[in-house]
């Protein structure tokens, strides 16, 4: 049997569900939800890999190239804001991120 | 055949890691699986003839953010068990959606595009492809401008996590610039008046070599010299 | 002359403006002589106007501002000056002149002194409006602020329960017929397309061949229909039955405004309305009969209701509600001239017994009950000369103006073959009677008999001002001869040729004048024609008997005839009526309508149901809002992926 685009994209799809489901799971943890989010694109970055070979089109890796740059972006501000939230409240409890609770 | 087995390999793998990414008590073997799963996705991206994008992700976020990562996560010290509360409460709802994607994306492959895409099996490059190549030769022609973007992005996040976490402590020396260049004379310099009875001769000569024609006329001297005025620019700047 | 007609209306509007914005500048004395001088330049050119039309003037009609355009139909400003105006203008602004000095006696120590004579300025001008319009928009303006000015000066003493209740219920019993002469008017503007009278008139003999279906199965003529709205009007303000309930209780006001709005000139509005709509009423033998019965009816039951009163300016007001019975009626009869004549006399003769009575009033410190009168013949002989002058000319006894005028009305009723003109002759026949019998009581227990004035009162007690007394002779004057010299040129010399249309197999008027031969014989035809003259002369007899010579004999009477004096002293039970079934209804119409409608519908489901709904909703919503990051985050990815489901499935 041969590996198909689908089995690409089926791969992706397991792996983005598994990033949603970590995401409901691991709720309070800012640095696991940060975690789910690079493995949700990292499944995105599968699909546009995936097509691009399959069409033999360069465009979809300037994409994943460009998802990568916002990601690593991303990444460095996020754990930025988590270092000062830490260093505000002693936590990174996101239950207890309820300022905004009326 | 041999890629065949390599695919599912890799790909037991990676679901396996990004299970443990979900689900281990500890954060530190979160990144540590989330690692793994980045390196096995590197090999299948392989597999897919994008060389240039495994080793990039290999280098910048295997060897880069998720090293940030852990750096973060050893540095704070985080109360694992009381994040851990709770812990599967949320599971079945994660469960339905992540099973409402699958059958989502499941659908679309398999129903929606079935004589497009399921049957499609990519055709290996031709010897001699260079896929760092192609893609440079695309990236910075066609795409200059959204490379420039993505390079002020970065940019951008350098001075962003900086800022962000820049903290001022008591009795640290620094240099305001802004102050230092918006200064002006008056800030500097202090006119006073000189007894003409006395020094009158010498004052004149360091005015004029002060080459400041009217205040020489007006027989006003500067009595700061160059050395007190660095000495209040130093002493500004210490502020 | 149409800078003059402006003038007349205007400068008593500006007099009352000036007076009612800058009462407290001008002072007492300012507010009285800017008012009276606004009335006399109105009197002065009246008359003028007056000498105008008799010397043989055009009939002016036009209009002197054009308000607005509605489609088709113009709304204007204008004046129809013939005769009938002519005569109305100058005794409106005479009376209304008398009526001002009067005033200055009368309110001397009131303190709403300026605004009274803003008032009764502004009623002047609103009347001549009234009277000086040719078009329907204006005239309906006009008949509306007269009704504004009249409330406003029966609740004058505003800080008494009984002036409000009065002027209220003077508002609303106008308020009907005031619904009715809309749509009066309204039906014909629909038939006509017009509002101007000319255009109206011509317009009359074949709207009243044309019929439409008001219920089903039911045929009308769009003129009587028409006519009868006008005619509601006309009861309305003048009070004729049902709606003159609230005339007797309008003399809360003040007397000068009982004697110039609800004696001489407002109540005459309808009867002066129905007069000017002649050419209208002319072809309606239904609108004819209706306000033949109404009339006579009127005259004779309410002059019954005068007989058992015991307010002075309550028995002069049903006097009143009588007399515009008779005017009505002669209306109906056709004998439009008869009608108009008799305004004219009644506003002089009755303008001066109220002001007799107001008169009165003042001498006894504001007591009006004439239980705690009698004998102020030998206290006030000008007041006591000058109501009998007044009296006199009310019954109609021989010369005065009031005799003339009411016997020619009757003869002209007699002679009256519209359906209903039998009825009416013997209802106005026996008006006289009564009249004479409620008029001489008043006489006689005020100014005649035992004195039963309390001594405070005596201790004080003389002849009125002069500023009150000098209009009582005035008016005493042409109470006396104004029908001695009029009749023959106003009723029977085609003084009305030119505004008021008579069918001619209708024209009574002319048949009595076929029999006139000067003023003098007409005092000798009726002596040996008429019986009116006979019944006037026993009602004066019998309460000479009653009241003078056995005063003993009311009260047995009225222990006699115990059923009888309850229905009248309750008025016939109309107040009872109209307060506990037209009112109640109303009032638990309303009722219901507010609970269910406003209370329920409105209020519990429309406002309050909606801040219902909106907080029980927002109570819902607001467990979403728990303030936690990931909570948001949940909803994001759920609706999110809802919306995949629905793009994949759905589509």
């Amino acid at each position: 049997m041969t590996v198909t685009i689908s089995h690409y994209l089926i791969l992706a799809a397991v792996l983005f569900s598994m990033a949603v489901a970590g995401i409901f799971i691991n709720r309070k943890n800012v640095i696991l939800l940060l975690m789910c989010i690079e493995l949700m694109l990292l499944a995105v970055n599968f699909n546009f890999i995936a097509f691009s070979r399959m069409l033999g089109d360069e465009m979809g890796q300037v994409f994943v190239f460009f998802i990568l740059t916002v990601a690593a972006a991303e990444a460095a501000i996020g754990l930025a804001i988590l270092v000062v939230l830490f260093r505000t409240r002693q936590s990174i409890n996101v239950e207890e991120l309820d300022t905004l609770r009326g | 055949m041999i890629t065949s087995l390599l695919f599912y390999a890799f790909s037991l793998i990676l679901v396996l890691s990004a299970l443990g990414v979900i689900t281990s008590r500890n954060p530190v073997h979160s990144a540590l699986f989330l690692v793994l799963a980045f390196v096995q996705s590197a090999m299948l991206w392989l597999l897919l003839e994008a060389e240039f994008l495994a080793v990039v992700l290999v280098l910048v976020y295997v060897g880069a953010v998720m090293v940030l990562f852990l750096f973060v996560v050893m540095m704070l010290d985080i109360n694992v068990e009381e994040l851990r509360t709770g812990f599967t409460r949320y599971v079945p709802i994660g469960a339905a959606v992540a099973f409402v994607v699958v059958l989502e994306i499941g659908h679309v492959i398999w129903f929606r595009s079935q004589d497009v895409l399921a049957v499609a099996t990519p055709e290996p490059y031709p010897a001699g492809y260079s896929n760092t190549q192609a893609l440079g030769s695309v990236l910075y022609t066609e795409h200059v401008y959204a490379f420039e973007l993505a390079a002020m992005i970065l940019l951008l996040a350098i001075v962003a996590a900086i800022t962000l976490t820049m903290r001022r402590r008591p009795g640290l020396k620094v240099q305001n610039i802004a102050r230092q260049v918006a200064v002006r004379r008056e800030d500097r310099v202090r006119l006073v008046k000189v007894d003409p009875a006395s020094g009158a001769a010498s004052s004149e000569k360091e005015s004029r070599s002060a080459s400041n024609k009217s205040l020489s006329e007006s027989k006003k001297t500067r009595s700061a010299s160059n050395e007190s005025g660095t000495a209040a620019q130093d002493s500004s700047a210490g502020e | 002359m149409e800078s003059i007609y402006l003038s007349i209306i205007l400068a008593p509007l500006a007099a009352s403006v000036v007076v009612g914005l800058f009462g407290s500048r001008v002072g007492r004395a300012g507010a009285h002589w800017i008012t009276i001088v606004g009335v006399s330049i109105s009197f002065v050119l009246s008359l003028v106007v007056l000498a105008d039309v008799l010397g043989g003037a055009e009939v002016y009609s036009g209009a002197v501002y054009q308000w607005g355009q509605v489609g088709g139909l113009s709304l204007e400003i204008g004046f129809l000056i013939d005769h009938l105006t002519a005569l109305m203008i100058t005794v409106v602004s005479f009376v209304s002149l008398a009526v001002h000095i009067y005033t200055i006696g009368y309110m001397a120590d009131d303190d709403g002194y300026q605004r009274f004579f803003s008032y009764i300025s502004l009623f002047t001008f609103a009347m001549l409006t009234l009277v000086m319009s040719n078009n329907f928009l204006q005239l309906f303006f006009g008949w509306e602020a007269v009704g504004v000015v009249s409330y406003l000066l029966i609740g004058f003493w505003f800080k008494r329960e009984t002036a409000i209740f009065a002027n209220m219920k003077a508002f609303l019993v106008n308020r009907v017929g005031d619904f009715g002469f809309l749509l009066g008017i309204a039906t014909l503007l629909a038939f006509t397309g017009s509002l101007d009278y000319q255009t109206v008139f011509g317009a009359a003999e074949g709207l009243a061949d044309e019929r439409i279906s008001l219920f089903s199965g039911t045929e009308w003529s769009v003129l009587t229909v028409a006519c009868l709205g006008l005619f509601v009007g006309a009861m309305g303000k003048s009070a004729q039955m049902p709606l003159h309930v609230w005339l007797p209780d309008s003399m809360e006001g003040p007397t000068p405004i009982s004697a110039l709005i609800h004696a001489a000139t407002m109540v005459t509005a309808g009867i002066f309305m129905v007069a000017r709509m002649s050419p209208l009423f002319e072809y309606s033998q239904t609108a004819l009969s209706v306000m033949l019965v109404i009339g006579a009816t009127t005259a004779i039951f309410t002059g019954l209701l005068g007989i058992v009163q015991q307010d002075i300016k309550r028995i002069v007001a049903y006097s009143t509600l009588s007399q515009l019975g008779y005017m009505t009626v002669a209306l109906g009869a056709s004998a439009y001239a008869a009608g108009i004549f008799h305004l004219m006399t009644h506003a002089f003769f009755k303008a001066l017994l109220f002001l007799a009575a107001g008169s009165v009033i003042i001498a006894l410190h504001h007591e009006q009950d004439i239980r705690r009168m009698g004998g102020l013949r030998k206290y006030m002989p000008i007041t006591y000369w000058t109501s009998v002058i007044g009296t006199l000319a009310l019954i109609g006894f021989p010369g005065f103006s009031g005799f003339y005028s009411k016997d020619a009305l009757i003869e002209a009723v007699h002679l009256s073959t519209t359906p209903g003109a039998g009825y009416a002759y013997w209802c106005v026949l026996l008006g006289v009677f009564v009249t004479a019998l409620y008029s001489f009581r008043l006489l006689f227990v005020v100014f005649h008999g035992e004195e039963r004035i309390d001594h405070h009162a005596r201790e004080h007690l003389e002849e009125s001002p002069k500023v009150v007394t000098v209009p009582l002779i005035l008016l005493a004057i042409p109470s006396v001869v104004i029908g001695w010299i009029t009749i023959g040129p106003v009723l029977f010399g085609g003084f009305f040729d030119d505004s008021i249309f008579v069918l001619a197999q209708q024209d009574v008027v002319g048949l009595v004048g076929e029999e006139f031969h000067g003023a003098a014989a007409f005092i000798v035809h009726a002596a040996t024609h008429s019986v009116a003259l006979y019944l006037a002369a026993a009602g004066a007899l019998v309460a000479w008997f009653l009241y003078i010579r056995r005063p003993d004999l009311p009260g047995m009477l009225q222990a006699r005839l115990a059923v009888m004096h309850r229905v009248l002293d309750n008025k016939y039970y109309f107040d009872w009526f109209n307060e506990n079934v037209v009112a109640a209804a109303t009032r638990m119409l309303a009722g219901s309508l507010w609970r269910v409608a406003d209370a329920g519908v409105i209020d519990g489901v429309g406002i309050n149901g909606s801040a219902r709904g909106v907080r029980y909703l927002a109570g819902v919503v607001r467990n979403f809002q728990t303030g936690y990051l990931y909570h948001y985050a949940f909803a994001m990815i759920i609706g999110l992926t809802a919306f995949l489901v629905w793009l994949t499935f759905g589509g």
